[in-house]
C-alpha cells in the first residue's frame, strides 16, 4: 500500500481513508518519507515538524475509529506556505527578518483545516516576504523546478507547487498577490487558483499587498483544488474584506453538463514575448473548448499593457506600508548595534530585509511620498479601474477567460536575477486577475519538447470559482497532464 | 539615464529607514529609475473622470459588537521580542 500512496489524489486518499484501506498515520509517514528522500534536491520544504505531523495524524486515526471523522480531508495533510500563521510553528516568510519567529495563532484557512482534521504541516518556501516569481529570493535555501533542477519553481509559492508536484504533500497553500500562485503551478505542472479577493480571509496571512493578497490552493488535479478551496473559504469577522457569501460545494456543484459555454480568448495575451511552444499548447486547448461544443470568441482587454506598471506601482506602495511594522522593536531582527531608537530601525531593516524587499520598499515608498503621490499612486488606483472595466466588460459576452498562466516556462536559476523589470514582465498574465479581484485557475495544458510543463490560465467572473472549476475539470478530463510525473 | 525619471535615493531609502550600502545605493538607483521608466507609461493614460480603485468590492464599514473577547496573553505578546524584561519590551534610550 505505501508505495502508491503518494501518487494519489487527495480525494483517492480519503476514500482509501473511509474504506480503512490505509491509515492516516501510513499517509503521513509515507509523505514524509518522500519529503526525505527527494527534498534535498527539489528544496521545497524550509523545515517541517514531524512529531507534530504524526500527533495530527494519529488524532485523526483515532476520530476515525470512533465513529467521528470530520469530513473528506480528515487525515489529509495539506503543507503550508511559509508566510501563513500555525500556532507554535515558525512563521518567517523566507526571510532573515522573521527567522525564528513562532506563530501565537492561527490563521483563519489553518483553523478551518484543523476543524476538518487536515493535518496541517511544514512550512514550504518562497521567494522572501511573497516578492518575486522565482523563489529565487528566498533567504533560507534554493528550490529547483522537480521537472528539471536547473529550473526555477516560479514564484513566489515556489515551494508549494514544487512540493505538490514532487509528490511530497498532495495539498498545499500558497499566496497569490500577482500570480504566485498560478505562476509556479504551471511551471511546476500542477493545478492552482488564485479565489476571487475576499473569498478566503486573510487574517493569519502575513500582508505584502493588501488589496491583492488572496490565499490559493495548490494539488494535482482540479477536484483536489476544489476540495480544498472549499475547506479554506468563507466569511471571517477578523478580515473585513472577507465576503459574507455562502461557499457551495465545489467538487460536486458544477453546472449542468449540457451548458452552453462562452470563453473568450483575450488577443492582447498573445502577443509580442509569448513562447511559441506556449502559445500551440494554449491554442490547442482552446481548439479543444470549441471541438467540445463551447462557444469561443475573441475578446479586447485594451489596458493590459498597462498592467504591469499599476500592479507594480500599487503592489510597492501597499508593501511599503505593510512592511514599515518590521522595525526590531516587538519582533523580528534586531540589530546588534544601533546608536538610537531611530538608528535601530535603520540597521535591523538593512540587516534584516534582503534585496528584492528593499527595492520594491524604496519603490513603494517613492510612488507614495509627497509630491508624486498623484502622479503614480492615485493614476495607477484609476488605471486599476479601467483595467477592472476591461474584465467585467468582457464576462456580459462570454462566462470565462482562456489565457496562457506565464508567457515562459520554467527558466533556469539565475536567469532572470540581475533584471527585475525582466522578472515583473514574466507576471503579464496573472496580475490582471489581482487587479480586478477575479478568480484564475491554472492547469497544465501541455509539455515543451524539453519536458517543461505548461500551464493555460482560467479566469472567471467575480465568485465564478465553480464556473472555472468546472472548465478545468473538462479538460483535464479529456487530456493526461495532470496524471504525468516528474523523473526525481 | 532619463531626465524625468529620477529617483533621490537617499531621500527616499531615509523616508523609509532603510541603512543603504554604497553598492545598494547605486545598484537600486539604476534598477528603480528603469522601472520608474517603465511606469512612465500610465501618464499616457485617459484617466480623466475615472474613479481610483482601493478595493474591488467595496464593502461598506464593517461594524461588530464591542465587547471583551479572549486575545494574546502578555507572555505571548512579547514572546517573540528581541529584548524584553519584565513583561516590556526592551528598546534603545530614546530620551536622554
Amino acid at each position: 500500500m505505501s508505495d502508491g500512496i503518494i501518487d494519489k489524489t487527495a480525494i483517492e486518499l480519503g476514500t482509501l481513508l473511509a474504506d480503512g484501506r490505509v491509515s492516516s498515520v501510513e499517509i503521513m509517514r509515507a509523505h514524509i518519507d518522500r519529503t526525505r528522500t527527494v527534498d534535498d534536491a527539489v528544496g521545497a520544504f524550509i523545515s517541517f515538524d514531524e512529531q507534530d505531523a504524526l500527533n495530527q495524524a494519529t488524532a485523526s486515526d483515532e476520530r476515525r475509529r470512533s465513529g467521528g471523522a470530520l469530513g473528506p480531508l480528515d487525515g489529509i495533510p495539506v503543507a503550508i506556505k511559509d508566510v501563513l500563521a500555525v500556532r507554535g510553528q515558525p512563521l518567517g516568510c523566507a526571510s532573515k527578518m522573521l527567522k525564528g519567529f513562532v506563530s501565537p495563532y492561527d490563521a483563519h484557512v489553518v483553523e478551518r483545516l484543523r476543524q476538518q482534521g487536515a493535518i496541517v504541516w511544514g512550512r514550504l518556501n518562497m521567494d522572501e516576504f511573497a516578492m518575486g516569481s522565482s523563489t529565487e529570493n528566498s533567504a533560507m535555501r534554493a528550490t529547483s523546478n522537480p521537472w528539471d533542477l536547473e529550473r526555477v519553481p516560479g514564484g513566489s509559492s515556489g515551494g508549494s507547487a514544487a512540493s505538490v508536484a514532487a509528490l511530497e504533500t498532495p495539498l498545499a497553500l500558497g499566496s497569490d498577490t500577482g500570480g504566485s500562485v498560478r505562476q509556479p503551478a504551471s511551471f511546476c505542472g500542477v493545478v492552482g487558483m488564485k479565489p476571487t479577493y475576499g473569498r478566503i480571509s486573510r487574517y493569519g496571512l502575513v500582508a505584502f499587498a493588501s488589496s491583492l493578497d488572496q490565499v490559493g490552493p495548490v494539488a494535482r488535479s482540479v477536484d483536489d483544488v476544489a476540495l480544498l478551496l472549499g475547506a479554506v473559504a468563507g466569511h471571517d469577522g477578523r478580515d473585513s474584506t472577507s465576503v459574507e457569501q455562502v461557499v457551495p460545494d465545489y467538487v460536486h456543484g458544477d453546472p449542468p453538463a449540457d451548458r452552453k459555454w462562452k470563453l473568450g480568448v483575450p488577443r492582447e495575451y498573445f502577443g509580442a514575448g509569448i513562447d511559441p511552444e506556449v502559445k500551440a499548447a494554449v491554442d490547442r486547448a482552446i481548439e479543444f473548448y470549441s471541438r467540445t461544443g463551447c462557444e469561443v470568441s475573441e475578446v479586447s482587454l485594451p489596458n493590459t499593457e498597462y498592467a504591469v506598471a499599476t500592479y507594480y506601482i500599487i503592489a510597492t506602495a501597499e508593501a511599503s506600508s505593510n512592511l514599515a511594522r518590521y522595525d526590531g522593536v516587538r519582533y523580528g531582527h534586531r540589530a546588534a548595534k544601533a546608536e538610537d531608537g531611530v538608528d535601530l530601525y535603520f540597521q535591523s531593516r538593512a540587516e534584516g530585509f534582503g534585496a528584492e524587499v528593499k527595492r520594491r520598499i524604496i519603490l513603494g515608498t517613492y510612488v507614495l511620498s509627497s509630491g508624486y503621490y498623484d502622479a503614480y499612486y492615485l493614476r495607477a488606483q484609476k488605471v486599476r479601474t479601467l483595467i477592472r472595466r476591461d474584465f467585467l466588460n468582457a464576462f456580459e459576452k462570454v462566462d470565462a477567460l482562456l489565457t496562457p498562466t506565464s508567457p515562459v516556462p520554467a527558466f533556469r536559476r539565475g536567469e532572470r536575477t540581475s533584471d527585475p523589470l525582466e522578472m515583473y514582465l514574466c507576471d503579464i498574465y496573472t496580475i490582471g486577475a489581482n487587479l480586478a479581484g477575479i478568480p484564475g485557475l491554472s492547469i497544465p495544458c501541455g509539455f515543451t519538447e524539453g519536458g517543461l510543463p505548461i500551464g493555460m490560465q482560467i479566469l472567471g467572473r467575480p465568485f465564478g470559482e465553480q464556473e472555472i472549476l468546472s472548465l478545468g475539470k473538462q479538460f483535464e478530463i479529456g487530456h493526461e497532464f495532470t496524471e504525468r510525473r516528474p523523473d526525481l | 539615464m532619463s531626465t524625468h525619471a529620477h529617483i533621490d535615493i537617499d531621500y527616499v531609502a531615509n523616508l523609509a529607514r532603510i541603512a543603504l550600502s554604497d553598492q545598494e545605493r547605486s545598484l537600486f538607483s539604476e534598477q528603480l529609475e528603469e522601472i520608474l521608466e517603465y511606469i512612465e507609461q500610465l501618464k499616457s493614460v485617459d484617466v480623466d473622470g475615472v474613479e481610483p480603485t482601493a478595493h474591488t468590492f467595496p464593502v461598506t464599514n464593517v461594524w461588530r459588537e464591542d465587547v471583551v473577547r479572549p486575545g494574546l496573553t502578555q507572555e505571548e505578546a512579547i514572546g517573540n521580542a528581541p529584548e524584553a524584561r519584565d513583561g516590556m519590551f526592551v528598546v534603545p534610550k530614546v530620551v536622554e
